[in-house]
């Protein structure tokens, strides 16, 4: 049973390095169960979404990505990635919009729409927001295009995410009136609801940590709707402190004889299993502070493990199933 | 002088040999040619922690120091003395400068202030009270993607030609913010120029210029378009910022340009940070490519977060299946968890090594420099110091 039920977009952000589009994609596939339909977007022009499926680059386009993780019955459903491209966007934008015909080829032929999108402060993110937002909003209405159960977005990491989020504020030195201003306000409208949900990943230590935990407090100061944390890369828990407390070099060796190691492997390899627990030990602590630091923030938190060997497309399924074994999707 | 070698995959193959050449960190620091490191790299990868360590060893090896920080860790900040974002470099103190007077000042970069300065500096009072009112302008220097990046060189500049006209500093360490368009700094001498000589801003100039030559029926066009979606005061404000920013731009791409010129110094040294993971090693090869096709000088790579490799020899494998034997008979064993731990770190080196090599294949000419991850968070002059050995390729366990 999801935690949110009511929420049809679901941004992740989170500091670099601590792998926001890993869960972002899991997500995706956690959500995409019982022949719903998922569309996972990004928007830094990474083509991580492709790299990460290993299909070819993606174009501004929606396209069928996978297969979802299929339920208990077995009955999954689909994945589409966008790769959300701003220029792209503006001339479709204005295309749909305001039916501009000679004048939108005149703005492009004038540099205007490189100007847009790559100078014009905030444009930018009205643009890529725009484009998730219409893919969020589709209904019936919008002949031969797919709808969506559920839109993820890998969105720009928390330190820009309200800024880009925000774009009506974004936009408010600037466009005071006019059409750009009114879609502004209508996509604000959505972002600031119940059917959105910002979730934030982080990992067990202290700078991430402590980003999370302003990200959060920006979020709610910008009525922006709080998800969940994502805590990734949790190192294994199958040692207690008290035994870490008390490794015993004895005990050890003999356990590894026991294991069928014999004697030249177990001289070799005891004093660095000890130095190996201690580190752990250490390491372990730190997280275990940095959780408790998570937990007050109050936020629902789920949990993913550290993978020693690597993210493949694999391992997204597993981390799809642990997402929604808690309940994030 | 000695002068860092310019490498890249255009540059010389180092012969046969696969595995990376290793990068001198020490000689680097303590090379007097050297009076400007620029560490550059994706996010999260450690680069405000490396540039800080790399400047307080250099600072203890005797080298006159600033380091100009983008956004350290809180405590970080504090140890440093930096919390105040006044833009203006600060010592640091408890540094031990030993005998040759060396010292260390730090400061973080005021991306807005910065901004301001050099249109003060470029234009009249009257006309930069204009500028700095404009809307278009406030919201361009305080959340334009690639202002950042741009200011962080800016101050460089500055803070070389303070330098070279008081004799303050011989080294000066800059962080660049984890920009997702890695380089933009390089580019942002060629985007003011581009945007400033752009079509779209002739024909916004063009009224306050003068005659409508260039103009024609296409400019009516755009204007309505324009209004039509953004409404009429967008575009005067835009006008009155174009026009005021135009007057004062010469100067801008003149320090853009020398800035530039600057970083393709030979006294300049560029050194890519990235942690052994698939992603940052292929934003640390964008960058390497992205120098060298700029002819910037690389000194080379820092990996930091290094697993570090188990002793004995005992496999991955081996210790998985000894670990399940013990667990069979007794699920909670100690020593089939420790075994475990073992078999993760084992694959972590492994392919830790494998992603390295990959890169060393791909890239033979970039000394490399590999730091072991520490297991606490570094947010003192200890923890820097440390760091710094481990850069300086002392012994891990000293």
């Amino acid at each position: 049973m999801t935690d949110w039920p009511q929420v049809r977009l679901h941004v992740v952000t989170g500091k670099g390095g601590t792998g926001k589009s890993t869960v972002a994609a899991a997500l995706a596939l956690a959500l995409a169960t019982k022949g719903r339909n998922v569309l996972l977007c990004e928007v830094e022009g990474r083509q991580g979404i492709a790299r990460m499926f290993d299909v070819d680059p993606l174009p501004f386009a929606e396209r069928r990505l996978t297969t979802g993780l299929p339920d208990a019955d077995g009955e999954p459903g689909v994945v589409h990635a966008l790769h959300v491209d701003p220029e792209a966007a503006l001339l479709e934008y204005l295309s749909l919009y305001y039916k501009l015909g000679r004048a939108g080829r005149a703005l492009d032929r004038f540099g205007v729409i490189e100007f847009a999108t790559t100078i014009a402060p905030g444009v930018r993110d009205v643009l890529l927001t725009g484009k998730v937002f219409e893919a969020v909003q589709r209904n019936s209405r919008n002949k031969g295009a797919i709808h969506y159960d559920a839109v993820v977005l890998d969105a720009p990491p928390t330190g820009r995410i309200v800024q880009f989020l925000n774009v009506s504020n974004e936009l408010a030195g600037l466009a005071k009136v006019g059409p750009v201003k009114s879609q502004a306000d209508t996509m604000m409208t959505l972002f600031r609801s119940p059917r959105t949900a910002v979730h934030l990943v982080t990992v067990l230590e202290e700078m991430p940590v402590q980003e999370t935990a302003d990200g959060i407090g920006e979020l709610r100061a910008a009525d922006l709707p709080v998800g969940g944390v994502v805590v990734n890369q949790v190192r294994p828990r199958d040692l207690t402190p008290d035994q870490l407390a008390t490794l015993d070099a004895g005990t050890v060796a003999g356990e590894l004889a026991e294991a069928g190691l014999d004697e030249t492997q177990v001289d070799a390899v005891v004093t660095d299993l000890l130095l190996g627990g201690r580190e752990h030990a250490e390491r372990r602590a730190l997280e275990t502070a940095q959780r408790a630091i998570v937990d007050a923030l109050d936020v629902p938190a789920y949990e993913l493990p550290r993978l020693p060997q690597g993210v493949d497309l694999g391992a997204l399924y597993e981390l799809a199933g642990l997402l929604r074994d808690q309940g994030l999707a | 002088m000695n002068q860092p070698p310019r490498v890249g995959p255009s540059g010389r193959p180092r012969g046969a040999d696969v595995g990376a050449a290793v990068l001198d960190v020490d000689a680097l620091i303590d090379d007097r040619g050297v009076g400007i490191i620029v560490c550059c790299g994706s996010g999260g990868v450690g680069k405000t922690t490396t540039s800080a360590a790399l400047a307080l060893r250099a600072a203890e090896r005797g080298r006159r120091v600033v380091v100009l920080t983008i956004d350290p860790a809180k405590r970080l900040a504090q140890a440093m003395g930096i919390e105040a974002l006044d833009n203006t470099p600060r010592p640091v103190t408890g540094v031990d400068g030993g005998p040759d007077g060396g010292s260390l000042d730090a400061m973080m970069l005021d991306m807005k202030r910065t901004f301001d300065e050099v249109v003060e500096s470029q234009a009249s009072p009257e006309k930069a009270r204009q500028i700095l009112e404009n809307p278009f302008y406030i919201a361009l220097s305080s959340s334009f993607a690639g202002t950042q990046e741009y200011m962080a060189m800016e101050k460089l500049g500055q803070l070389h030609a303070d330098a070279r006209a008081e004799g303050s500093y011989d080294l000066i360490v800059v962080d660049t913010p984890p920009s997702r368009s890695a380089l933009d700094f390089l580019d942002a001498p060629e985007r003011l120029s581009s945007f400033l000589d752009g079509r779209f801003i002739k024909l916004l100039l063009a009224p306050a210029k003068g005659p409508l030559k260039l103009v024609g029926a296409g400019f009516g066009l755009i204007t309505n378009a324009l209004t039509r979606l953004l409404g009429a005061q967008v575009l005067r404000d835009l006008q009155t910022f174009v026009a005021a920013i135009d007057t004062v731009f010469g100067g801008f791409r003149q320090r853009a340009s020398k800035t530039y010129a600057l970083l393709q110094d030979e006294g300049t040294a560029f050194l890519v940070v990235a942690a052994p993971e698939r992603d940052a090693l292929r934003e640390a090869a964008y960058f390497v490519d992205r120098l060298s096709a700029d002819r910037m000088p690389l000194a080379g790579l820092i990996v930091n977060r290094a697993a570090v490799p188990p002793a004995g020899d005992l496999s991955a494998d081996e210790a998985m299946a000894a670990s399940e034997r013990l667990r069979r008979s007794d699920a909670t064993s100690t020593t089939a968890g420790l075994l475990r731990l073992h078999a993760d770190r084992t694959r972590l080196v492994e392919r830790e090594a494998w992603l390295r090599d990959r890169f060393a294949t791909s890239h033979p000419q970039v000394p490399t420099a590999v730091v072991p991850a520490l297991a606490t968070d570094v947010h003192d002059l200890d923890g820097l110091r440390r760091v710094g050995s481990l850069l300086g390729g002392d012994d891990a366990s000293g």
